[in-house]
Formats: C-alpha cells, sequence, structure tokens
C-alpha cells in the first residue's frame, strides 16, 4: 500500500508548513505568517484569474495559519468558489475550509447550500458524500431547513451507495439533534428501522446511531427496532470469530455495532414478545460466557472489545433488572474484574457494580464484595478508581455493614485527595445519620468528621448534627460530654466550636454536674476558643454565653463581665455589637422568669429530608430541584436557630430601646439579602402609581422638585467619590433595597423602584448619634456626560435632623438614554463643629430599567444569532469570588431585572435571560448567557444588544457580581 | 427500571490530537464552541492527561463529561464523549483509528499529521461522523481512502 509523501501534491504547503516549523519564536512565525497572507492576498486580488489547484493551495494555507490560533478574515469566497470545481482534491479543500471556519454569513451560505444541493443531485457518491460531510459538520439551522427534507430520500433510495447511506444517516442524526424541529417523520421512517437488516455491517453501524436517537425520542414509533436489533445482535454474538470478516477485531466479531445494538435496547422496557426476549437472554448469556472462555489473544484489544461488549450487555440487564439470574452473574463477572490486573477493568468494575447495588436482586452479591472494595480506597494509585471505590462503599452500605463502611470511609478520609474529600464528608454523614442504630456513634462519627476535614464539613453537615441532637433527648447528655471532650484539643476545627458552642448552650447543664465539666469550667473552654473564630462563630458563641446565663446563674456575672468589655460593647462589627449589648441589657434587665422563657430550649426541628442529602443530590446532578428549595428554606431556619430564641424575644423585649444598627429603616424584613425586586417592590407599587404620571412629564417642576440645585448651605467643595463608592454601587447593581453607606455617626439607606425608563428612589438619612446634624443638605448630580443622559430631580432635605432621627428624600429619575456613570450624592452636615463632607455613587445602573422579556428556545437563538456583529457583544471570564450556588445565582440574575428563560440553553448548568433596557430614547434588546464552570470556578459572561455600550456596560456591571 | 433519557443523545463532543508540549495535531469538535472556550478546552484537556502515568485508567471525569485517551509515542489521542458511553468502545475505537492512520501513512509519525493535516480530517470524517462511529473496518476505510487518493 503507498505511503503519503509529505504534503503531496501541494509543494508549496508543505515548504510553508515547513518555514513555519523552522521558526524560533513566536515573532518569527506571526511574521512569516503575514508574509504569507499578503502574498495569498494579492494573489486573490491580482488581476490573473487562478487556476483550480492554486487556489486549493491558497485555501489550504489559509486553514493551516487558521490552525495555528490566527484569525482568518478572507478567502472565504474562494473556498466557496473550490466547491465547485469538479475535481475531488480541489472539492475536498473547499468543504474542509467551510467546515472549520464556518461562519453565519447569510451571503456565502446560499452559495454554500446551492454547491451541496448540486453535489447530492450530482449522482457521483464520492462528492455526495464530501457534500453530507460538510452538512454534518456544520449542522447549522439554515442547512437543516435546506437539507432536511431531501437526505431522508437519500438515505432509503434503493439505488443509493452504501458509503453514501452511512454518511446521510449520520448527517440526518445531526440535522435532527440540531433542529428537530425540521426534520420530519415520514414514510422514510419504517424503511430506516429496517437498515438494522442491510447486509452492510458500515450501514448498520451508522445508521443504529440514528434509530437510537430516534427511538429515545419517539419510543412507541420505532417499537419494530427491539426484534430486528435482538436478531441482529444474536447473529453476531453467535457467530464464529472470523465470519464477519472486515469486522472483525481482534477476534471478537463486530464490538462496536454490537455495543451500538445494546444500547439500543436500552430505550426499551425487555420484549413483551417471549421468542424475542428468550432470544436476547440467550444473547447475554452468551456474552457472559464469553467472558469465562480463555482469550483467543494476549492483546489488550482483543479483551478490551470482549469487555466493551460485556459491560454494555451488563447495563442492559442492570436496565431490565428483572433477571435475577443474569444480575446476579454480572455482579459475580464484575467481582471477578475487582482484582484483575488492569486498572481499567477494576475502574470500570467499580463503576459498573455501583448500579448493581442498587438492584434488590443484586445488593446482597454486590456485598460481598466489600473487602476487596475496600481495599481498593486504601490501595489504588488513580485516585479516580479510588473515587469509585468510594461511591460503591457508599451504594453497597445498608444497616449491616454501615459502621464498618463508615469506619473505613473516615480513616481514609485522614489522607484523602483534596479533590474528593467534601463529596466523601457529605457521604459519611448522610450515611452516619441513615443507619445510626444509636446516636451517640452518630454524634461520634460527625465529631470526628469535623475534627478529621474540618475545613471540607459544609454548613448543611453541622446543621443537622445540631438538629439531630435537639430532637432526640436520648442523645442530648452524650453530645455535650463528647462535644466538651472535643473541645479540650488545643487545636480544634471552628466548625467545632460552632456545634460546641449550641450544643453547651443547650445541653451544658447535662454536664454541669461533673466538676470536671462545671459551668464556669464549659464557660472558659468556650470563650478561649473565641478570639480565634470568625464573626459568624463569635456571634453564635454570644448567643451560647447568653444561654449560660439562663442555664446556670453562677456564670452571671463572669458573662456578663465578658459582655460589658469593650472587644465586645464597642466591637467594630454591629453584628457583634449588637448582640453583646442587646444581651448584656437582656441579663440584666429581665427577671429569672422572663430570661427562662426567652431563653428556653429550642423546640424540636420538623422532621423533612436530610438537608445534606439534598446537598449530595445537588453535586451529583439533576433530580433534586425540589430538594433543592427545601434545603434552602431549611438551611435558613437552622441558621437563624441559634438566635430564634434570642433575637425574637429581645425584640419583643426592648422595643423602647433603640439601638444603633437595629433595623433603622425596616428593610432588614422587607429585602431579603439577595434582594430580588418583586418581593420588595409590590411594597412602593401603591406610592408608584401615584406618583407615576407625575414623574413620567418630564421637565415638572413643582414647588418641592429642584432640579439639581445649586449648593446654598456650604460653601466648600463636594467631597470627591468616597473610594469604596464603586464597591457600594455594585452592591446594588441585583438590588433595589439596603443600606448604601454607613459609618459612625450616618447610615444612607435606600429603598428603590423602577418602572419603564423612570424609577424612583427614596434615601433615607438617619442621624446614629444622640447630636443633631445642622446644615444638612444633600446634592445629586450628574457629571459629565450624564447630563444628558439622566433626568435627575430631588427634593431638599431639612437642614436639621436630630439625634437618633432619621429623614427621608426622594429622587425622581428619568432614564433618557443609555449610560455609564452613576449620578453623584454629596452630603454635607455639621456635627459638633466639624463639616462632614461624604460623595458616593448613587446606585442607578443601566439595568435598572430593564423590563424582562420572556422567549422560547427558537426565539432566543434567533434573535442571539442576530446579534453576532463582534461590536455587539461583550464578553467576560472571571473568577468567581463568591460561592456559585444555583438559587444564589438566580437570584442576582433575577434582581438584574431580565427575565430568566428555563430550557433554553441545551446545557442545563448555563443560564440564559432576556430583557429590554427601557430609555427615552429608544428601546435596546439584551440577551445574556452565564456559563459558570465549577470545576474551574470560573465564569464565562456574554450580553448581546443592539447597543454596544449597552453590551459592555452590562456585562461589566454583572461581572462583579459573582 | 434504569430510564435513561438525555445520555444516549449525544456521544463525541471532540476528538483532539495533542503532543506532549500541548501542540494541538487534530481537533475535531462535533458541538458547537467559539474559538476561545475551544482554546481553553484544548488547554484543559493537555492538562488532565499529560499528568496521568501508565498505571492510570485510560478514562478522566472532565466537566460534564468524560475523555477517553491513549498514548502513541509522543500523541495523546483523547475523545470527549458522555459519562454514560461505553469507555472501552471508544478507547479501541481510537486504538483503530490509529491503526488506519499507521496504515494509511505506513508507519504515521506525527510530522505526516502536520503535513497532511487535511487529508487526516478525510480520515476522521470516514470514521467518525456528526459525533458517533461511521465506519469500524479497517478493510472498507483504507479501501475507500486509497480510492479517494487515486483521485485529482
Amino acid at each position: 500500500m503507498p505511503a503519503v509523501s509529505k504534503g503531496d501534491g501541494m509543494r508549496g504547503l508543505a515548504v510553508f508548513i515547513s518555514d513555519i516549523r523552522n521558526c524560533k519564536s513566536k515573532e518569527a512565525e506571526i511574521k512569516r505568517i503575514n508574509k504569507e497572507l499578503a502574498n495569498i492576498r494579492s494573489k486573490f486580488k491580482g488581476d490573473k484569474a487562478l487556476d483550480g489547484y492554486s487556489k486549493k493551495k491558497y485555501v489550504c494555507k489559509l486553514l493551516f495559519i487558521f490552525l495555528l490560533g490566527h484569525d482568518i478574515d478572507f478567502g472565504h469566497m474562494e473556498a466557496v468558489n473550490l466547491l465547485s470545481s469538479n475535481k475531488y482534491t480541489e472539492k475536498q479543500i473547499g468543504y474542509l475550509f467551510i467546515s472549520v471556519l464556518v461562519n453565519s454569513n447569510s451571503e456565502l451560505i446560499r452559495l454554500i447550500n446551492n454547491a451541496i444541493k448540486n453535489d447530492l443531485s450530482s449522482r457521483n457518491p464520492t462528492f455526495m458524500c464530501l457534500a453530507l460531510h460538510c452538512i454534518a459538520n456544520v449542522g447549522s439551522r439554515e442547512m437543516a431547513e435546506a437539507f432536511a427534507g431531501e437526505i431522508p430520500r437519500i438515505l432509503v433510495a434503493g439505488d443509493t451507495m452504501d458509503s453514501v447511506k452511512q454518511s446521510a444517516a449520520l448527517c440526518l442524526l445531526r440535522l435532527y439533534k440540531a433542529s428537530p424541529d425540521l426534520v420530519l417523520m415520514g414514510e422514510w421512517t419504517s424503511r430506516v428501522v429496517h437498515l438494522l437488516n442491510d447486509q452492510h455491517m458500515g450501514v448498520v453501524t451508522a445508521a443504529i446511531s440514528l434509530i437510537t436517537c430516534l427511538s429515545s425520542k419517539n419510543p412507541d414509533e420505532f417499537k419494530t427496532c427491539v426484534s430486528l436489533a435482538v436478531s441482529r445482535l444474536s447473529r453476531i454474538v453467535s457467530s464464529a470469530s472470523t465470519d464477519l470478516q472486515d469486522y472483525t477485531y481482534y477476534f471478537v466479531p463486530a464490538p462496536w455495532l454490537s455495543c451500538k445494538l445494546l444500547r439500543l435496547l436500552q430505550c426499551y422496557p425487555p420484549p413483551e414478545d417471549g421468542a424475542v426476549k428468550g432470544r436476547l437472554v440467550e444473547c447475554l448469556e452468551t456474552i457472559l460466557n464469553k467472558a469465562q472462555e480463555p482469550p483467543k489473544s494476549k492483546k489488550v484489544q482483543h479483551s478490551n472489545a470482549k469487555n466493551a461488549i460485556l459491560f454494555e450487555a451488563i447495563s442492559l440487564i442492570i436496565h431490565y433488572d428483572s433477571e435475577p439470574n443474569l444480575l446476579v452473574r454480572a455482579c459475580n463477572q464484575l467481582g471477578q474484574f475487582l482484582q484483575h490486573r488492569e486498572t481499567n477493568l477494576r475502574y470500570l468494575a467499580l463503576e459498573s457494580m455501583c448500579t448493581l447495588a442498587s438492584s434488590e436482586f443484586s445488593h446482597e452479591a454486590v456485598k460481598t464484595h466489600i473487602e476487596t472494595v475496600i481495599n481498593a480506597l486504601k490501595t489504588e494509585r488513580d485516585v479516580s478508581v479510588r473515587q469509585r471505590a468510594a461511591d460503591l462503599l457508599y451504594a453497597m452500605c445498608d444497616r449491616s455493614n454501615a459502621k464498618q463502611i463508615v469506619a473505613e470511609m473516615l480513616s481514609y478520609l485522614e489522607t484523602a485527595d483534596y479533590s474528593i474529600r467534601e463529596e466523601m464528608v457529605l457521604k459519611v454523614a448522610i450515611l452516619a445519620e441513615k443507619y445510626a442504630v444509636d446516636y451517640s456513634w452518630y454524634v461520634d462519627t460527625i465529631l470526628n468528621l469535623i475534627r478529621i476535614a474540618g475545613d471540607y464539613v459544609s454548613e448543611e453537615v453541622w446543621y443537622r448534627v445540631i438538629q439531630i441532637v435537639i430532637n432526640r433527648d436520648d442523645v442530648q447528655g452524650y453530645a455535650a460530654k463528647t462535644v466538651f471532650e472535643a473541645l479540650q484539643a488545643p487545636a480544634c476545627h471552628e466548625n467545632m466550636v460552632k456545634v460546641g458552642g449550641y450544643i453547651l448552650g443547650e445541653f451544658g447543664n447535662l454536664i454541669a454536674g461533673d466538676p470536671r465539666s462545671s459551668p464556669l469550667v464549659q464557660f472558659n473552654l468556650l470563650h478561649s476558643k473565641f478570639h480565634l473564630c470568625s464573626v459568624p462563630t463569635r456571634a453564635l458563641l454570644l448567643s451560647a454565653y447568653i444561654k449560660f446565663i439562663n442555664l446556670f446563674p453562677e456564670t452571671k456575672a463572669t458573662i456578663q463581665e465578658v459582655l460589658r468589655s469593650d472587644s465586645q460593647i464597642r466591637n467594630s462589627d454591629v453584628e457583634l455589637q449588637q448582640r453583646a449589648v442587646e444581651y448584656l441589657k437582656l441579663s440584666s434587665i429581665a427577671s429569672t422568669d422572663v430570661l427562662a422563657t426567652v431563653l428556653e430550649e429550642m423546640p424540636p426541628f420538623p422532621e423533612r429530608e436530610s438537608s445534606i442529602l439534598a446537598k449530595l443530590k445537588k453535586k451529583k446532578g439533576p433530580g433534586a430541584v425540589s430538594v433543592e428549595l427545601e434545603d434552602g428554606k431549611e438551611r435558613g431556619e437552622l441558621n437563624g436557630g441559634g438566635d430564634r430564641g434570642g433575637d425574637a424575644a429581645i425584640a419583643a423585649s426592648n422595643a423602647s430601646t433603640p439601638s444603633p444598627s437595629a433595623d433603622l429603616l425596616g428593610l432588614r424584613s422587607a429585602a431579603p439579602v439577595s434582594g430580588t425586586a418583586p418581593s420588595a417592590g409590590s411594597l412602593l407599587v401603591d406610592v408608584f402609581s401615584e406618583a407615576g404620571p407625575a414623574a413620567s412629564s418630564a421637565g415638572v417642576n413643582d414647588d418641592g422638585f429642584l432640579s439639581s440645585a445649586p449648593p446654598s448651605a456650604a460653601s466648600e467643595d463636594p467631597a470627591p467619590p468616597l473610594p469604596e463608592s464603586d464597591e457600594l454601587l455594585n452592591k446594588f447593581v441585583c438590588k433595589n433595597n439596603g443600606v448604601l453607606f454607613e459609618n459612625q455617626l450616618l447610615q444612607i439607606g435606600i429603598k428603590s423602584e423602577y418602572r419603564q425608563n423612570l424609577g424612583r428612589m427614596y434615601l433615607f438619612y438617619g442621624n446614629k448619634t444622640s447630636v443633631q446634624f445642622v446644615s444638612f443638605s444633600t446634592i445629586v448630580s450628574c457629571p459629565g456626560e450624564l447630563q444628558s443622559q439622566l433626568n435627575v430631580q430631588t427634593k431638599t432635605v431639612e437642614p436639621l435632623v436630630e439625634g437618633g432621627a432619621q429623614v427621608q428624600q426622594v429622587i425622581n429619575i428619568e432614564c433618557l438614554t443609555d449610560f455609564i456613570d452613576a449620578p453623584l450624592l454629596n452630603i454635607k452636615f455639621r456635627y459638633g463643629g466639624a463639616l462632614q463632607n461624604i460623595s458616593l455613587k448613587l446606585p442607578v445602573t443601566i439595568n435598572k430599567f430593564f423590563q424582562p422579556t420572556e422567549m422560547a428556545a427558537a426565539d432566543f437563538f434567533q434573535r442571539w444569532k442576530q446579534l453576532s456583529q463582534p461590536q455587539q457583544e461583550a464578553q467576560k471570564i472571571f473568577k468567581a469570588s463568591h460561592g456559585m450556588d444555583t438559587e444564589v445565582l438566580k437570584a442576582k440574575l433575577l434582581g438584574l431585572g431580565t427575565a430568566l428563560l428555563e430550557n433554553v440553553d441545551p446545557n442545563p448548568e448555563n443560564y440564559v435571560c432576556a430583557g429590554v433596557i427601557q430609555t427615552k430614547a429608544q428601546q435596546v434588546g439584551c440577551l445574556l448567557r452565564l456559563e459558570p464552570n465549577a470545576q474551574a470556578q470560573m465564569y464565562r459572561l456574554t450580553l448581546r444588544s443592539s447597543k454596544d455600550t449597552v453590551s459592555q456596560r452590562v456585562c461589566d456591571l454583572l461581572a462583579e457580581q459573582f | 427500571m434504569h430510564i435513561r433519557l438525555h445520555t444516549l443523545n449525544q456521544s463525541i463532543r471532540f476528538i483532539l490530537i495533542q503532543n506532549r508540549a500541548g501542540k494541538t495535531r487534530l481537533a475535531k469538535w462535533y458541538m458547537q464552541f467559539d474559538d476561545d472556550e475551544k482554546q481553553k478546552l484544548i488547554e484543559e484537556v493537555h492538562a488532565v492527561v499529560t499528568v496521568r502515568d501508565a498505571k492510570h485508567t485510560n478514562f478522566v471525569e472532565f466537566r460534564n463529561f468524560k475523555i477517553i485517551y491513549r498514548r502513541y509515542a509522543g500523541l495523546y489521542f483523547c475523545i470527549c464523549v458522555d459519562v454514560t458511553d461505553n469507555n472501552l468502545a471508544y478507547l479501541e475505537g481510537i486504538h483503530n483509528f490509529v491503526e488506519v492512520l499507521n496504515e494509511y501513512f505506513h508507519n504515521v509519525c506525527e510530522l505526516d499529521l502536520v503535513f497532511n493535516f487535511y487529508k487526516v480530517y478525510t480520515v476522521v470524517d470516514e470514521m467518525f461522523l456528526a459525533g458517533e462511529i461511521r465506519e469500524t473496518s479497517q478493510t472498507k476505510v483504507l479501501k475507500q481512502l486509497l480510492m479517494l487518493q487515486s483521485l485529482e
């Protein structure tokens, strides 16, 4: 057989490739490429018509340059010209160029489709295949529209050559996957099924992929394929190793076709027809028998091909889940593989056994391999194999072996790879809970988990242990004792402190009788950890302390002392400060009765599905949506649980004691952290329906409305915006309400509502001191360009703000056209004689004027395509700076103001949104796509809109949100 | 009964041939990706595959998919498929492809793939199309390639 010589046929190409390879640096390469591009450009533009050979050569060079990673912006026309050549080599290069560098340039698509059409009707099988391959490679909607009718005819026509049938079948599959609406079922469908009987094995191999896809979508219509597939499979399985000649691979008859046939059968339940079913069971038995036969070759190709069929057969057996005999045989076979010297086989056996473990027929058989699997977990070199072993242990776990498996997993955790620790932790936590016979074992397990892998113990896990301890009074004393002991360790994980704080706060009394864990000892132990902990943990500990005061009156003085210390009561963190102040007050003014009521033991939690299980489901993929929601709810409840007893009662008891940061604006209840517009918006609807008409007529100047009033009170220039004002602005991109700014004197809260191109914002200025602010004035200004883009009107505020009082200011905003900068808010006042001068950016961003737009997938992609010019798109790839929780992402995207479109992106991990930005001058349609990559902790954000500045701005704004 | 719905609908997402330094010798995409995305995938695949040794499996989880790969001298042949796809069938699919290349280019080496990149695409399309296995018989594929070779 003649070997192909280097660059055969195109010397110039070979020389060029050699030149590139000889380039010593990237610069040299670019230089050489630019030289070549200039040369090709001049050839294409030259007066002399190029012959087909030269055109082919140059197009091929362009393709090579493109594949090196350089942009190619010409040559498409020449490539299209090549399509109509009648020489194969020229046509091939033309089609290749089109397939690799396709873009939806409508002009060209028409020409390309024309050329394809000619080739499809040429009756030249080589040309037909080239054309079909091009369609299959590009698979665009335009091509589907042009050829979805034609290709089925070619596929089932009696005189079509075998190779063309193969290509036509897969070409049609591609079109069906890309545009199922355009491929219409018809008379051809029944004839396609009969391709399973085709005598050409290649045709069957190609056609079966199409049939499998069609069957999975329309099982009833293609039901007849089952018996055909069974008889085809039966013929292959029972053939001798040389019968199938060309299709025998290392003594295995038609391995790929066998796998595809077995996979097709997995689209259907077991055959109802007894004869068909009998024949199929016979096939499956034969396949299992063959696995026991001595190999016909020592080559790994032989055993791989054989085992490919075996694993596919086992998949089918598991899919049917109705033949106990086959299930057990499958399990035994896999059991042999568990100790095979080939890592691949051990891996696949572990994986496959995992599904067998869930069948009632084979669960027990799987369990007999526990020692081997534990050994695999300990000794396998490849982490992915260990991961499968852990999965299998989890799957085979039941009451009889839970203790052993949990112990093994725990000991594995000590050295486990970082990549799988979190999942392992979840699994251990779930198994411990699910199979806990006595809850002391459960508590031990979870505390061990925190000790060994505290960093990987998520909130769900430690919430859950607390939930269970609270609900089971038989384990509370044990839990208190164990956690007390665990806290003795000199370095213990913060999660341990959390659990310890909570449990001792609730049940510390159960061990207080022992002088070694007397109340004061308990408190000192907890407090010794305090300073090393993060703010949320400290907050939890403070709640534990107030509970101690109730449980053990003898600790009151010590704890009050701690609460009273400057580091608590003057803590710079508002939450801690508030807790310290309130708890101190509560402990000193409330009677013991009140205290006992307020700080009563937590009531049992309502039983529902474990939040950890939900988390694991989430990690593991779809099907857990409903659970996820519950997870969120439960988290809220548990999270607040620590404070619920305290805070709620405190709010009641000290309603008359104003605390500086206590919900100055009543915002905390109105606006959840993620602040989606609808929930908070409803509050303002009434206000707005009145104000709407007035605000919408631009230029209204009631007495109270002052358009960008000049500074009257203070002579000093407004301060430059605070360095953090951009960050503050970013906080409000996806929410409308919240605290914009706060320092020791002043708190500024915001509520806002947007309709069409209008917005109304309420600013609340709270004086946190007990002294009045004088000469209080605010100015809202639109610097530079913004002046012509936004119309902002403010009402003046009273120049006096009493100590502890709050004043309100209304701002009306009209968006004239799209904008980038934010209006500036300057606040000046005198406090104790000193002038305060603060400038901030008002969180008015272009996305506030979004109207959500619902649309179907087809519409979305059509519009997406329409916005394909480079300047219409803005894209950012960035690292996640927060967690990648689905619900949070969704809330943020909704908060942005767009509609979150479900079931549009083929990848369920991605998010797509659509909205129209309403400005007075125009409406700007905007499409958004956010692609999270959980593994890399990265996002890619793509914005397309009819206006480049809008795409860019929204992209910039949103990129800061994740 | 275990129901499989989406999993059967797509098999090969892409085929990559890379050398140890990460240079791409063939990239065949069966899914829509834009250029940046392709570049990123190429880099990621290189990163996950090259750190593995001969004692490791020929399979790596990759995003929501898996990579079935095999190393031949300095070249990694990688196929990205759905997680439920048959690992060994694709592993041997790679080998079958390599044997065809070897026969076609008479003891194929990396340079053959460089200088004849446009022919390698033809070989791929004969054996894999639309992300599916099109033809598995080496005899048939080579016969067809020789026929095409003889055409002008």
